[in-house]
């Protein structure tokens, strides 16, 4: 039918896996916006939704590395952490291989996905599931964009490729939601873990809010790398589905939460 | 090519229960099908975190096993931390260190 909701969110492991360490005020209204976003979502009556994730070297590695990849498997496992580290228990998602299949056809016509049969997720989408999804319900088809092993592709491409994704969605009977998850700056997994550049974040924010897609690309990675850490990568994510739902943004949640490693971020996005 | 390879087998790794079991028996015959300097090998045979960030070892994939290891957050941080103090700065890759080696930029 077409695209019937768009949203982002971060995926910290932080935010389930060490929940208790944050300020209890900062992890209550952090939950209180995923829920939000969670019956938003659910009230759009999505028949499959795509999450956007920038996975971190689950299934993609520099042996074969895709810019761009989309699922096509029947059903998905994850964590592919330790359930514990993640405070996540492993699930299985159902997906569907058809419906992959079709949407893929569609945006093969711009950008040059590779498709996935399997695929674990790993807590870049396993976080935004525990959220948004709880009981495992919604039928999901993740999608990658390479933001861990440079060469990166260019924001451009992901500003395409979500615009390839919109087409896709609006060419199927089938209602789609989107789900993009990244950070905005943020030096992941790294001793400098809980260094995040709130300003940086803001600035960048506010460019996605107005939906500015100049804005958007005026960042060169050399540049995210000095200001907003190797995790600034993410914004690609973030791009991409600026690209998809067209219209400005509602920002439900954001708050630098240095134990999470992030600024926490919930947001919508108006469909035009 | 060396630090691909140490990458690869923690890759491998993290994503491969035969692998994990493997990992908690013989570490040492895990780390023979992959083709790695001896450097690289003791530190991953011996769970040595640090060593293995300073060597270049993408922050991710490094986590992950962290995690396998069961070694605590906190722990986690402070063994780049150490790493660092004792091997020198981060030898390759885009996880370099940007705080000092005394700072706790999320009090962990």
């Amino acid at each position: 039918m077409s695209l019937v909701f768009t949203g982002v969110c971060s995926h910290a492991p932080g935010i389930t896996g060490r929940e208790e360490r944050a300020p209890k005020d900062q992890r209550d209204a952090l939950y209180g916006a995923y829920a939000e976003m969670r019956d938003a979502l659910h009230a759009a009556r999505p028949d499959a939704v795509i999450i956007i994730a920038a996975e971190h070297f689950a299934n993609f590695f520099m042996n074969n590395m895709p810019a761009y990849a989309v699922g096509m498997a029947q059903s998905y496992q994850g964590p592919i952490e330790d359930p514990e580290w993640l405070r996540i228990p492993a699930r299985t998602q159902p997906g569907n291989a058809e419906l992959s299949k079709r949407l893929i056809a569609e945006m093969l016509q711009t950008v040059d996905v590779a498709y996935c049969e399997e695929w674990q997720f790993d807590h870049g989408i396993m976080v935004p599931l525990h959220f948004l999804d709880p009981e495992s319900k919604l039928t999901v088809i993740p999608a990658n964009i390479n933001c861990q092993g440079p060469p990166l592709t260019p924001l451009h491409r992901a500003w395409a490729f979500g615009e390839a994704i919109r087409r896709a969605a609006d060419s199927v009977p089938e209602r789609i939601a989107l789900v993009a998850t990244g950070g905005i700056s943020h030096w992941p997994a790294t001793p400098d873990s809980g260094r995040i550049n709130e300003e940086w974040d803001r600035t960048f924010l506010d460019k996605w809010l107005a939906n500015d897609r100049d804005g958007m690309m005026d960042y060169t990675d050399a540049d995210t790398y000095a200001e907003a850490g190797q995790g600034g990568f993410e914004i690609r994510t973030f791009i991409a589905a600026a690209a998809a739902a067209g219209g400005p943004g509602k920002l439900r949640f954001y708050a630098p939460i240095p134990i999470y490693a992030v600024g926490c971020t919930v947001a919508e996005m108006e469909i035009a | 090519m060396s630090l691909y390879s140490l990458s690869k087998l923690i890759y491998s790794l993290n994503r491969d229960p035969v692998a994990k079991a493997q990992f908690l028996s013989e570490p040492a015959k895990l780390a023979d099908n992959f083709d790695l300097t001896a450097e690289e090998r003791d530190a991953f045979v011996s769970h040595d975190v640090g060593k293995m960030y300073v060597l270049g070892v993408n922050g991710q994939i490094l986590m992950h096993m962290a995690a396998l290891c069961g070694i605590e957050w906190s722990d986690y941080l402070q063994r780049m931390r150490d790493g660092v103090k004792t091997h020198g700065p981060v030898r390759e890759g885009i996880y370099a260190m940007t705080t000092g080696t005394d700072e706790k930029v999320a009090g962990a």
